[in-house]
């Protein structure tokens, strides 16, 4: 049976499978298992029954996210889906290699969540510095018309779907899905309030689901080979495959499909192959720069939704950035911090004030100049940035690494003040 | 405002050549209003003329018939859209986190003294602009930048020296 069902076809020593290639090897099946008399019903029982959550970050189960979609004769006609491929959280390099190494897959998984909510029209949000994905997903769309599975009439089955590529052009807040729709809109991404939910009133006030594209990756697998196997892929309490990564210094970085539920040591020590020599393990952010840092002492959790919560972190992308023992910390959050004053859309004030704020005092701490009086702001913020005080996730996403920075590494912190410089720097 | 200015505003909007209208009239069937096309529009007159000036911004906003402070207002929220004229080669450099952590100050530094510009500034040739980037996601290969459409990874400075080099015979 397939164990690796997001990167079978995927070698990067070689172009993509191109749609024959990737036929032969079980694709398009699941569109051909819906020709046969599979309904939208039928499709999202599936994917609620597999348990598969979405891939972007926030986890949600993808079956109830659909099923928010109004059906029926008086629900509106035009409904949309689109794909979430602005891949721009730090350190994620997961989506990249699904859509470069396999374009197929991703249509495919398209065409099944079109299918289910029964949007005739589908947007891929692609991130603009993506130029490889772009070429490659463009060929595979060709190629997909041709044999059939895109455009009227799909395998006789009545549904018409079309697949519409939309390059974006920067901002790490397109990432919202709110902001995504403001910005396929022709606006500036700016977030929507919620509720009205996309799924309810999305792109164009029109029903509208915004899937990642790995989630999407997942479900071709389980109309496939069905929900027993998608459930015995994983090792714990979540379901399926998910592509794990680790960067920072270990001895091989990399991303590569393991099953949910294998110990975090297997990641880092086993694929990873550790720490580069002469260096110790720190912490490590588990799925992205806007996760709270993990310690060497959560190496046996396993990585799962469920589990990782427990210690206060997300698993979110999935893909880890590791802090070693010659690295600053605080130049570590600091950097963060950047990136996250950077990338505010500006329209809420705590956030567009506020992590100018924090990036300011990781400035003066750089140099020697960080007060107790500094870390007594630092940590207001995190309170004032947090959930509930801001418009959209952003801003909270930057307390994750800023709160448990904090309090892991304070002793780092201090030395900042004490010593008036960073004492990393040689 | 003065009526002066107000007119010669309006009458600064550059024509958009055929080969624009071409391409912009193909996103206007993709989309189901004219406003949706609006960033779309200002990446093709980006894609023909390096940037995108006043006279442009003015000249797409009469062609679709949106106003021109909403398009502008979209031009400048987003990174890739360059509102001043930019080099020949735009180097977008990768300064988070995991690029941070394997050394891309370094690196920045090296291309800093090597072309003599910091962020946002061109070469006196005009042959490179340097623009900081979000994660450009091939962390595992950090660090890592673009410089026009290509991702270049694994970076050291002798392989800045041999990029640059390489940018500069594909010129000549």
């Amino acid at each position: 049976m397939v164990t690796n069902p997001l990167t079978k076809n995927i070698d990067m020593s070689r172009p993509p499978l191109d749609i024959t290639a990737y036929e032969a090897n079980d694709g398009y099946q699941s569109v051909h298992a819906i020709a046969k008399g599979l309904s939208p019903e039928d499709v999202l029982e599936l994917v609620k029954g597999s348990g598969l959550k979405g891939r972007g970050g926030a986890g949600f189960p993808t079956g109830l996210k659909w099923s928010f979609v109004p059906r029926g004769d008086n629900s509106p006609k035009q409904k949309y889906l689109v794909v979430n491929a602005d891949e721009m959280e730090p350190g994620t390099f997961k989506d990249r290699l699904l859509m470069e190494g396999d374009p197929h897959l991703m249509l495919e998984g398209m065409i099944i969540a079109a299918y289910t909510i029964q949007a005739s029209k589908a947007y891929i949000f692609l991130r603009g510095e993506y130029t490889v994905s772009e070429v490659v997903l463009r060929n595979a769309i060709k190629e997909a018309y041709e044999k059939g599975y895109l455009g009227k009439d799909i395998l006789g089955t009545g549904f018409d779907f079309d697949i519409i590529m939309h390059t974006s052009a920067g901002r790490y807040i397109c990432g919202e899905e709110t902001a995504l729709l403001n910005a396929l809109e022709g606006k500036r991404a700016n977030p929507r309030a919620k509720p009205p939910f996309p799924q309810v009133s999305g792109l164009w006030g029109k029903p509208t689901i915004v899937n990642n594209v790995e989630t999407l990756c997942n479900l071709p697998g389980i109309l496939t080979y069905g929900i027993d196997w998608y459930q015995g892929l994983a090792k714990g309490n979540d379901h399926g495959t998910k592509l794990f990564g680790v960067s920072g210094k270990v001895k091989t970085p990399g991303c590569w499909e393991l099953p949910l539920g294998l110990p975090i040591r297997e990641l880092l020590e086993g694929y990873a192959g550790g720490m580069q020599d002469g260096l110790e393990l720190r912490g490590f952010l588990p799925g992205g720069g806007s996760t709270d840092f993990m310690l060497p002492e959560h190496l046996d959790i396993t990585l799962d939704y469920d589990e990782i919560a427990k210690v206060g972190s997300r698993l979110a992308t999935g893909t880890m950035i590791v802090l070693d023992d010659k690295t600053c910390p605080v130049g570590m959050v600091g950097n963060l911090m950047k990136f996250f004053a950077h990338e505010s859309c500006g329209f809420c004030t705590p956030c567009r004030d506020g992590l100018p704020w924090v990036d300011q005092i990781f400035r003066d701490f750089e140099n020697g100049e960080g007060s107790e009086k500094d870390l007594q702001i630092l940590h207001d913020h995190v309170t004032y940035l947090g959930p509930g005080r801001t418009f959209c996730a952003l801003a909270p996403g930057a307390t994750a690494p800023l709160g448990s920075g904090l309090k892991y590494f304070k002793e780092d912190f201090e030395k900042h003040i004490t010593e008036k410089r960073c004492s990393y720097k040689h | 405002m003065s009526q002066q200015v107000i007119a010669s505003t309006a009458t600064k909007a550059r024509r958009l050549s055929a080969d624009e209208i071409v391409e912009i009239e193909h996103e206007m069937t993709l989309y189901p209003d004219k406003r949706a096309v609006g960033l779309e529009a200002l990446k093709i007159v980006q894609k023909h003329q390096g940037w995108v000036s006043d006279e442009s911004l003015l000249g797409i906003a009469k062609y679709l018939d949106i106003p021109a402070a909403d398009l502008e207002g979209v031009a400048t929220f987003f990174n890739l859209v360059y509102r001043q004229q930019v080099g020949k080669n735009v180097i977008l450099f990768c300064d988070s986190v995991s690029c941070w952590i394997m050394g891309c100050e370094g690196i920045k530094s090296y291309i800093k003294d090597k072309l003599a510009i910091d962020y946002g500034e061109t070469t006196e040739d005009g042959d490179f602009t340097l623009i900081p980037v979000p994660c450009l996601g091939d962390c595992d290969k950090a660090p890592v930048m673009m410089v026009g459409p290509d991702m270049h990874r694994n970076l050291t400075p002798e392989k800045i020296d041999s990029i640059i080099m390489d940018c500069k015979t594909i010129q000549d």
